[in-house]
């Protein structure tokens, strides 16, 4: 299976790579626009402000816009979720992919920032990519931003945070999850494997 | 609600081939526990939250050995690596986290240079920058000290680098203070009193670091049982645990410990 995670030069793309490699996908990192055609699922990593991951990622957008409309499997991580939103408070005026309407907003004072470290989901759906994840399952997060998608039914997890987070989200061909599967021990393993099923169905 | 995590740390010795996880007592006596790739995977399958990995030798012709380490680890563990030991650079931060490494820990060179900490940071993100602070109690107070209440009177900690060989004169809360302000992420607090000691983790210090900054504070140094981690969770706001000589020689397993915890209401990734 193979699949292409998009490097658009922001952040370490090497644990998504080994964690795909581990569940026995086929990952190639993906530095060209153009190189994207062909892939059965595709990878949107993201590490960084949201701003500057837009203006990179942006060269990609026409393909990746293109692989949605295919019904390409998309999985977005961290910012890589936060991206396919419309617009984020940390760098107001810089827009989103605009796939999921609703802002990315700041975590509140009154918690610790970034939220860095294990929460338990909250499962609002069970779609297949939690397929084997059960409430209160833990994943690693690294965040100080989160999406707030205005139709509540593209909501597929949630955390406790000072509010309630978004965890994860989920609209047609595309997932994405605030939380780093990659760094997530066995259950964020599944969630990959999830994936891996899914683009080869 | 954010889990406690618990973090096994290997202090690797990376002067033999591949390198290997020492221990030592009160930053002196070596103590021989494994292969680095292997202890990891273990904890790793125990259920360890991170692992912090620690090149005691520090030395700039081992830095190969480390990302060798941190490569064949990061094939098959797949929770936060941390890296830390003699990184005096970004162009050395960069080699480890091209490895694989999610976070590099720095003490020495950020007390040398704290501007490194802000470089560091603003290239990979705050959270991938841990300052390291090993304290040491001094009670001879002077005028201008972070005076802390201990149960042997009032002191003030006095960060040492150079793997504790060395003492810097700074104030430990003061340092805290001003690397989250450079941009640190979290702050590795290591009590040079109690480390390898197996009293406990020193509370009124990590309270006092834990209380005062809004990033995480890992405890560090004591830790020989379950219920020193129960202690640190209860009196202070830590957000993890190290340990190292209580996984590394048997004596508990990762696993078993956070049972001990949950069972005693501490929220813990099981």
């Amino acid at each position: 299976m193979t699949i292409a995670i998009v490097d658009y030069g922001m952040g370490n793309l090497f644990s998504i790579y080994n964690a795909l490699d581990y569940v026995r996908a086929s990952p190639e990192i993906i530095k060209e626009p153009a190189a994207l055609q062909g892939f059965q699922g595709i990878v949107v990593p993201g590490v960084g402000a949201f701003g500057q991951c837009m203006e990179r990622l942006s060269q990609f957008q026409e393909a990746l816009s293109r692989a949605r409309q295919d019904g390409v499997p998309i999985l977005g991580i961290c910012v890589g979720l936060q991206v396919l939103f419309e617009e984020s408070e940390e760098n107001p005026g810089a827009r989103g992919l605009g796939w999921i309407k609703g802002k990315v907003v700041k975590l509140p004072d009154s918690v610790m920032i970034p939220q860095m470290g294990w929460n338990g989901l909250s499962i609002r759906q069970h779609v297949p990519m939690l397929d084997g994840i059960e409430e209160g399952d833990m994943f690693y997060f690294v965040h100080s931003y989160y999406g707030r998608p205005e139709d509540a039914s593209l909501l597929v997890a949630t955390v406790e945070h000072g509010v309630t987070v978004t965890a994860a989200v989920a609209s047609d061909n595309v997932f994405a999850t605030q939380f780093h599967p990659e760094k997530s021990g066995a259950r964020g393993l599944r969630i990959l494997e999830n994936f891996v099923r899914s683009v080869s169905c | 609600m954010l889990a406690r995590r618990i973090i096994p740390c290997l202090d690797c010795d990376l002067q033999v081939p591949g390198g290997r996880v020492v221990k030592g007592i009160e930053f002196q006596q070596i103590r021989y526990a494994g292969v680095p790739w292997e202890l990891a995977g273990k904890y790793y399958q125990d259920g360890a939250d991170e692992i912090v990995f620690l090149d005691i030798t520090a030395s700039h012709e081992r830095r190969e050995t480390m990302t060798e380490v941190i490569k064949k680890t990061s094939r098959s563990v797949f929770v936060p690596l941390a890296v830390g030991g003699g990184i005096s650079s970004i162009e050395q931060a960069r080699e480890v986290f091209n490895a694989g490494a999610d976070k590099i820990t720095l003490n020495t060179s950020a007390i040398k240079r704290p501007e490194l900490i802000r470089e560091i940071a603003s290239h990979y993100g705050n959270q991938a920058v841990v300052l390291a602070i090993d304290a040491k109690r001094r009670y001879a107070l002077e005028p201008g000290r972070r005076v802390v209440q201990t149960e042997s009177g009032p002191c003030w900690f006095e960060c040492s680098y150079y793997g504790g060989r060395k003492f810097t004169g700074v104030d430990a809360l003061d340092w805290a203070e001003r690397a989250v302000a450079l941009g640190a992420g979290e702050i590795l607090l290591t009590s040079m009193d109690r480390d390898g000691t197996y009293d406990g983790f020193d509370i009124p210090l990590t309270d006092a670091v834990s209380g005062m900054v809004k990033v995480p504070v890992i405890a560090s140094g004591g830790c020989a049982s379950p219920d020193h981690m129960l202690e640190v969770f209860q009196k202070t706001r830590a957000s993890a645990a190290l340990a190292a000589s209580i996984f590394h020689f048997g004596e508990w397993n990762v696993r078993d410990v956070k049972d001990y915890l949950k069972k005693r209401g501490v929220v813990v990734r099981i």
